[in-house]
Formats: C-alpha cells, sequence, structure tokens
C-alpha cells in the first residue's frame, strides 16, 4: 500500500463525509488524484461501505445485542466456510469472525428484545446443521465501539490563550 | 506613636522584576475569557491529551510508591534515553551523567542557561517575532536582549550576516529558537552553519530552544549541536510539551558541556531540587513507547497545515507556508488593522481568539499567530468566520488560489520591487 493510499484510508476510516477536495487539501495533493484512488478503492472493494455510527442509547432506544459464541463441525473441502455462510446471511446477525481457542464462531447478534434474540438462536441459529453448541452473552453495557468512546468526557481543557 | 498604612509596596520590589512589562497576552487573555462561543485559535500547546499509555504508566507508578525526590539532575534512565533518543535522532552523543540536566520543562531550563551564563550588561541575541520568555529571563539574569527582527520577507528566519552585524564586544549569548513560535519558521542547515562559524568567530554561546523539532514539516530539523564545533558551545534546549502533548507535566532537558550542566545542576538544586518524579516517570515512558503515537500526532498536524495555508490563500491573507510547530503567522495589516485591533475585533464580531504578532515583539506587528493544534472542525469553522471578517475589511477572497506573493501597500510616487 502507498503512502498516499494509507492517508486516503485514514482519514475517511475516522470521518467518511470527507470529500475528495478536502482530502487533497489536507494531503497537500491534486483533488482528481484523490479523487482516483478513492474510485478505484471502492472498485476493488477495498473500502466496502461508508458507515454511520449511532449511540441509540441517547434516543432511548432499546437495542438489545448479544455475542454468541458457536461450535460447529467444519466440513469437507470448505472447512468452516459453509456453516459459516448459512449463519451470517441472517441479518440478525451484525458481524461474525472465526475464532481460534474453545469455540468457532463469534457471532454478534443485534434485536429488540432478549425474547428476539432468544428466538433467533434457538429456532434459526441452533437448528442449522454443523451447529454443535452455541452460548449466548449478552451485553450489559457498550463503552467503546469501533475506536470511539460512547460517553467520552474528556473535552479540551486548555486555556484559551497561551504563549 | 505614628500608623503608616501602606498602600503601595512596589517601591519594595526589585526594579529589575518591577519594570518587566506583564505579558501582553494577559488583557486579552481576559477578553477571551469573557466571550462566550469562542473557538480559540490562540492556545500554544497541543490539542491532544498525553497518549493513555503514557497517563496509564504515571498511574502505575504512583501505585508503586514512586512519589520521592530523584536525583538533582533526574532519573538516571531518564537521562540515558534522552542521551539515546539524541544519538539516534541526531548523531550527536551526550554522556548521561555528566552533560544532560532534567529540568521543570524548557521554562526552567531557559532560565538556567541565562542565570549560569549572564553577567550584568551582558548581550543575548534573540530573533525576533519569538516565544515571551526569553527577553525576560535575560532581563531576570542581569542580561541585555538584542533583538534580530525578521520578517516575512525572509521567512522569519535569521541568517548569519544579521547575526554578525548585532554583534558587540558585549555580546554573549545567541539565542536559537527553531521551529519558531509564533512563526513556525525552520531554519535550512547551509544557514545554520554560517551562523555556527560567526557562532565560533566571535566566541558566542548558542542557547537552542528546540522545543518543536519533531513537529517539522518541510525538510529535517537540523540540531544545532549536531553542526561541526557547536557541541560544546551549545547549550540545548528541549522537553516531552509538544512532540509528546505533555505540557503540563512540566518536564524537560538541557544539554550541553560538563562544566556548564554542573554549573546549572548548582542553581537547580537550589531552587528547584529537582523536576517532579511523576513527570519524569511519565516521559520515560514516552520516550520508550512514545515514538509511534508521536509519528501520528505529527501527521495530524501535518494535514492542519496544510489546510491553514490553503484558508489563508483563499481568503487572501497574505501568509509564508510555515515549515514547522503548529501555528501559522498571517499578514494581517492589510485588513488596514493592527494586530491589536484585528485580534480585537475579530473576538468581537466572530468570537475567535488568535494572538496578536506584537506579543511576541514589535516586529509581530501586523501579523497575528494562529495555532493549528485545534480540531478540523473547528479550523474550517474558524476560518468561515475569519474569511467573513476580513471580507467585510475589504480583503479580496482569492477564488482560483494561487502562490502567495507578499503584499505591501503601495505608496505614490515609489515604485516598490520585491
Amino acid at each position: 500500500m502507498d503512502d498516499l493510499t494509507r492517508q486516503i484510508l485514514e482519514l475517511l476510516e475516522d470521518n467518511a463525509r470527507l470529500t475528495a477536495k478536502e482530502i487533497s487539501v489536507m494531503l497537500n495533493v491534486d483533488a482528481a488524484e484523490v479523487q482516483s484512488v478513492i474510485k478505484s478503492l471502492e472498485d476493488k472493494k477495498v473500502i466496502l461501505k461508508y458507515l454511520t455510527l449511532v449511540n441509540y442509547e441517547k434516543l432511548g432506544e432499546e437495542k438489545v445485542s448479544a455475542l454468541i459464541e458457536v461450535r460447529i463441525t467444519p466440513q469437507r473441502d470448505v472447512g468452516f466456510d459453509g456453516v459459516a455462510e448459512r449463519i451470517y446471511r441472517f441479518p440478525e446477525v451484525r458481524s461474525m469472525r472465526l475464532m481460534s481457542g474453545t469455540y468457532d464462531l463469534a457471532v454478534f447478534v443485534e434485536g429488540r428484545s432478549m425474547k428476539e434474540i432468544s428466538h433467533f438462536v434457538s429456532t434459526r441459529l441452533s437448528t442449522i446443521e454443523g451447529v454443535i453448541s452455541t452460548t449466548t452473552h449478552f451485553v450489559l453495557k457498550a463503552y467503546k465501539q469501533d475506536g470511539v468512546i460512547m460517553e467520552d468526557g474528556e473535552e479540551d481543557r486548555r486555556l484559551m490563550i497561551s504563549p | 506613636m505614628t500608623t503608616m498604612i501602606r498602600t503601595d509596596w512596589s517601591e519594595k520590589i526589585n526594579p529589575t522584576v518591577r519594570d518587566i512589562p506583564p505579558s501582553g497576552i494577559r488583557r486579552f487573555f481576559d477578553l477571551v475569557t469573557e466571550t462566550k462561543g469562542v473557538i480559540s485559535l490562540g492556545v500554544g500547546e497541543p490539542d491532544f491529551v498525553t497518549p493513555w499509555h503514557v497517563r496509564e504508566a504515571c498511574i502505575y507508578s504512583l501505585e508503586k510508591g514512586y512519589t520521592m525526590y530523584t536525583s538533582n539532575s533526574g532519573l538516571l534512565e531518564l537521562r540515558e534515553a534522552v542521551a539515546a533518543d539524541l544519538e539516534k535522532t541526531y548523531r550527536v552523543k551526550y554522556n548521561p551523567r555528566t552533560q544532560l540536566l532534567i529540568t521543570v520543562g524548557v521554562s526552567e531550563g531557559l532560565d538556567l542557561c541565562m542565570r549560569t551564563l549572564l553577567q550584568p550588561g551582558d548581550e543575548v541575541l534573540i530573533p525576533e517575532p519569538s516565544y515571551v520568555s526569553y527577553a525576560p529571563c535575560a532581563v531576570l539574569a542581569g542580561g541585555v536582549p538584542v533583538f534580530m527582527s525578521t520578517g516575512m520577507e525572509e521567512s522569519f528566519r535569521i541568517t548569519a550576516d544579521l547575526v554578525q552585524r548585532s554583534i558587540t564586544p558585549r555580546t554573549k549569548v545567541l539565542l536559537m529558537c527553531y521551529p519558531n513560535n509564533p512563526t513556525g519558521a525552520v531554519m535550512d542547515r547551509d544557514e545554520l552553519e554560517k551562523i555556527a562559524e560567526v557562532a565560533v568567530a566571535h566566541d558566542l554561546i548558542v542557547i537552542s530552544d528546540e522545543i518543536y523539532d519533531r513537529l517539522t514539516y518541510i525538510g529535517q530539523h537540523t540540531c544545532m549541536a549536531a553542526l561541526p564545533g557547536m557541541k560544546e558551545r551549545t547549550l540545548l534546549l528541549n522537553g516531552f510539551s509538544k512532540a509528546y502533548a505533555m505540557t503540563g507535566w512540566r518536564v524537560g532537558y538541557v544539554a550541553g558541556n560538563a562544566d556548564f550542566i554542573a554549573a546549572m545542576t548548582k542553581i537547580h538544586q537550589y531552587s528547584m531540587l529537582c523536576a517532579p518524579i511523576t513527570g519524569q516517570m511519565a516521559a520515560l515512558e514516552a520516550l520508550k513507547n512514545g515514538q509511534p503515537g508521536m509519528r501520528r500526532m505529527v501527521e495530524h498536524y501535518n494535514r492542519r497545515r496544510n489546510v491553514v495555508v490553503q484558508a489563508f490563500r483563499d481568503m487572501g491573507l497574505p501568509c509564508f507556508e510555515p515549515g514547522g510547530a503548529f501555528y501559522a503567522f498571517p499578514q494581517i495589516s492589510v485588513t488596514g488593522l493592527s494586530c491589536e485591533n484585528f485580534a480585537e475585533e475579530l473576538l468581537k464580531e466572530e468570537q475567535v481568539a488568535v494572538v496578536p504578532g506584537n506579543a511576541f515583539g514589535q516586529s509581530g506587528e501586523g501579523f497575528v499567530r494562529v495555532s493549528y493544534a485545534a480540531s478540523l472542525d473547528d479550523l474550517s469553522e474558524a476560518f468561515r468566520r475569519m474569511g467573513r471578517f476580513v471580507r467585510r475589511r475589504g480583503v479580496r477572497s482569492r477564488v482560483i488560489s494561487a502562490p502567495i506573493k507578499i503584499q505591501r501597500p503601495e505608496r505614490e510616487g515609489i515604485s516598490q520591487s520585491l
């Protein structure tokens, strides 16, 4: 990865709303060049999507999420990928990773209530062929997500003017 | 029996102290704190909080009971780390046992240098515009500041020629301060070498304040002590405040020949004893593990610097491109206002705080210092407001940005060429 690409990605990861023009000023390069790098990253699916990180709790919205540890039986030829796909295709699954250690898949699920998630686990997830066991951990509180501290009390405390 | 009610104690104050004017920033500071909704670009310190690993290491040191004095010179481990860092960065070797002193920030280091070197009447050459402490510290130590004015025409750099012309039989010290606060100017190696030759020829001691050394964006910083023949006659001042966002910790250092350091240590041991151990522990962590984080911060400053330079171009305010620190020093005299009026009216009309250039010496008149140690959101909002402000003062904004030419008010009958 060249330095320009690295810097563009770093800036966009921090703030996806930056325009190519703004980025070009910050990096002191041509706007057209920035545009073409971004376009190429999008085409190659390096940049998958531009998302917004929302703290729904501030709106009083009830959202329940859980981490489900899933053990599965790997299959001939495809290993874990076949069963994995059957799981991650569900829209309830927000993110999912294959893990080393005592279980195989870490499945992050989001729903409107505990009941909804329980229902998903018992009727959808655990009934899939190849799933050996599931352990559901409900999230009690989110402190930090995607590098962002949810309630950051660290404001600017500097003197307004200093030499 | 007579009772005397004394109302004026000032006659009891040492006249040298009494006659030092209060900091030019003070009055403006009060004005800013009274105003609501201010975006301040007047801050002379990083907007980053000290990286967490440094803070965490400090908490751990407290848990472990590191709450005592350290050696007068500072923790040996910290001095060793500083020496290793200087050698790695600038190929200049200091003995951590005899040639380094940990101070309470560069501020104390500067004061120690002046008090150690100056006798009444000794002259100190100081570039101008420059940081507010140099001249008062020289005066308090009995010295006489001699200013070397620089302007935008020469990118706020001193030259060997200017140093040469400023030397008198009483000149003892040449103070260097690059990258510069408030201008953002940096020196190139060629000119520094010539200045070093002048210093050697006239037997000057160089005090080099290089607190912004890591915040260099154009070319590479040259350490004064790393130049041929300069290590012994240079007192190198640096610290952790700017590069590692550690201003409040108050940890800096002086590096120099063993004689100077021993003399400075005497003053330090009686007046300060040692720098606080908590800050020293944090500084050690910063040196050990703080390089990647520091480089990230420098990258952030550099991006903002580009934004700032472009903003002034678009606004139509002449501004030379700063190569270091985190300040820009645009020329605001094109608005027809003095720097103090500009800063005051900008604050009142648009709630943006900048520092009048004359706070940094007479040659700063006509300029203001704009700190870009601020978030990009704050910067862009501040520049929107500042743009409105200068347009109302008749400054034409440039739709198409072009390289800046220095503008001078044209006088009738005199043709000026630049």
